[in-house]
């Protein structure tokens, strides 16, 4: 991955974030910063808490303990120490500068694939009709499927989906991108036409943070990757580090033996 | 059997017959416009407030769903004027009581609808940032909507058939005009059985007509 993040305060700060589902302690002290045009991929092992950080870092899940701030506001809450949970409407306006794409698509199944997009141009950002539905057209376009515009995500095959999905999150041009395991629910010869398009994001300065099962995707695509593993960060490097037959970290080398040995590295 | 078939009568006096069906749609179309805006609007409700508003929804659907309809009829024409001291018309009362009753199925309907709305779709909402107005507005009631189809199109022509109650307090609905003709004639045979005939006729065009909108709006996952 060439280009170096900019920036010298991080645009996502993620600091001794924990969080419990019941008894199970799910986050157990997350530290994880993301600077301006970096993309950091968080791999390890299910149910490490890899998609439930994710779903922090937008508040889809709330978190018990710590801090999430982007471009140094707070996710989630607010008065700092008394943690009050932001309003409704604060919430709504914060999210918009989050982009997410989700494992199952999670498209409209009402709405067109250029609907898809300008529903939150409208009434998100504001736009005129004509606006919105040129800025959809851009971005299908950018991922392939000028053709698809007027299509219903049914009459859409996964991995068209999963592009709409990108195209509707990035469209908002939100300050970072979270991609929770979007090529997970895809058949195989699917995968590549989406990662093309989060590669070709990624050229373009896109802050993204990554979870992802696809480990050689992570190798090519990242700045850094993180290694979490029973709510920790276990490891946390350049992909040549994490990569490396050196690497310390005996957990981190049996969870990449075990990829090595189902796919070629 | 020593009965003999004889229409003649019946379509002597089929103009009653005619403006009686028509009646009998309009009671439903009127009624059931009125149900889903209660159902819809305490179904929103039921998923959203609190325990108190949840128990008196639960309570009124309850409700209604174990009296039988011609029990509330009668409850409304002539039980409330005699408590409250006033009067209405017959098809008004009936009209307030049938959509009453179609209200009751149909937060059901919206309820449980509103309930599989996929929690994804709703998370996508957040994501891109809607208020919870409006992804209730552009995202799950739209899906509701959909998901529901089938189900409402059962509960129309249901409520359809259910408008020949009408005819215990005379309303001049298909049912009444039968009974009419039948004191008249009759020919209760020959009356009953073109009724029965327009009943089917007319119900099964509505599903037709319903099924036709699931083919077109229907979500195909």
């Amino acid at each position: 991955m060439s280009g170096k993040p900019t920036g010298a305060t991080p645009l996502l700060r993620i600091k001794g974030v924990q969080k419990s589902f019941g008894s199970t302690h799910v986050l157990r002290g997350i530290d994880l910063d993301v600077a301006r045009g970096e993309v950091v991929t968080i791999i390890g092992p299910s149910g490490g808490g890899k998609t439930t950080l994710l779903r922090c870092v937008n508040f889809l899940e709330t978190y018990d303990r710590g801090s999430i701030t982007i471009d140094g506001a707070e996710v989630g809450y607010r008065d700092g120490e008394a943690r009050k949970r932001r309003t409704e409407t604060d919430l709504a306006r914060m999210r918009a500068e989050t982009g997410m794409v989700f494992q199952l698509f999670n498209l409209f199944p009402h709405l067109t694939a250029a609907q898809n997009i300008t529903l939150g141009l409208t009434r998100v950002r504001g736009l005129g009709r004509a606006e919105a539905g040129d800025k959809a057209m851009h971005w299908l376009k950018r991922v392939g499927l000028a053709d698809k515009a007027g299509h219903l995500p049914s009459e859409l095959s996964g991995g068209q989906q999963q592009r709409v999905g990108i195209a509707r999150a990035v469209a908002m041009e939100p300050k970072i991108l979270l991609l929770d395991e979007i090529t997970s629910a895809l058949d195989p010869e699917l995968i590549g036409e989406v990662l093309d398009v989060v590669l070709s994001l990624a050229a373009d300065g896109m802050t993204m943070l990554i979870v992802t099962h696809e480990i050689g995707f992570a190798r090519d695509a990242s700045h850094r990757i993180v290694f979490m593993a029973e709510g920790t960060v276990g490891a946390e490097a350049p992909p040549a580090e994490i990569f490396s037959p050196n690497q310390p970290n005996e957990r981190l080398r049996s969870f990449l033996g075990r990829f090595s040995a189902a796919h070629r590295l | 059997m020593g009965y003999d078939l004889n229409f003649t009568l019946i379509w002597r006096h089929f103009d009653k017959l005619w403006s009686g069906l028509i009646l009998s749609l309009e009671l439903a179309i009127l009624s059931i416009g009125i149900g889903i805006v209660i159902g819809l609007i305490l179904a929103v409700i039921y998923v959203s407030g609190g325990r108190i508003a949840r128990a008196l929804i639960a309570a009124y659907v309850e409700l209604i769903r174990n009296v039988p309809l011609i029990l509330l009829v009668y409850l409304v024409f002539y039980g409330i004027p005699t408590v409250f001291d006033f009067a209405y018309d017959n098809t008004t009362s009936f009209v307030m009581t049938l959509s009453v009753y179609a209200g009751a199925y149909l937060v059901e309907v919206f309820r449980a609808g509103l309930d599989a709305v996929p929690k994804g779709l709703i998370d996508a909402g957040k994501a891109i940032g809607l208020t919870p107005w409006q992804r209730l507005v552009h995202v799950r009631l739209p899906t509701m909507l959909r998901m529901t189809l089938p189900a409402l199109s059962n509960t129309f022509v249901s409520l359809f058939k259910d408008t020949s109650v009408a005819s215990v307090i005379a309303v001049p609905e298909l049912t009444y005009g039968a009974q009419w003709i039948n004191f008249n004639t009759f020919r209760i045979m020959e009356v009953y059985l073109v009724v029965t005939g327009l009943y089917l006729v007319t119900g099964y065009a509505i599903l037709l007509g319903l099924r036709a909108l699931e083919r077109r709006y229907s979500i195909g996952r």
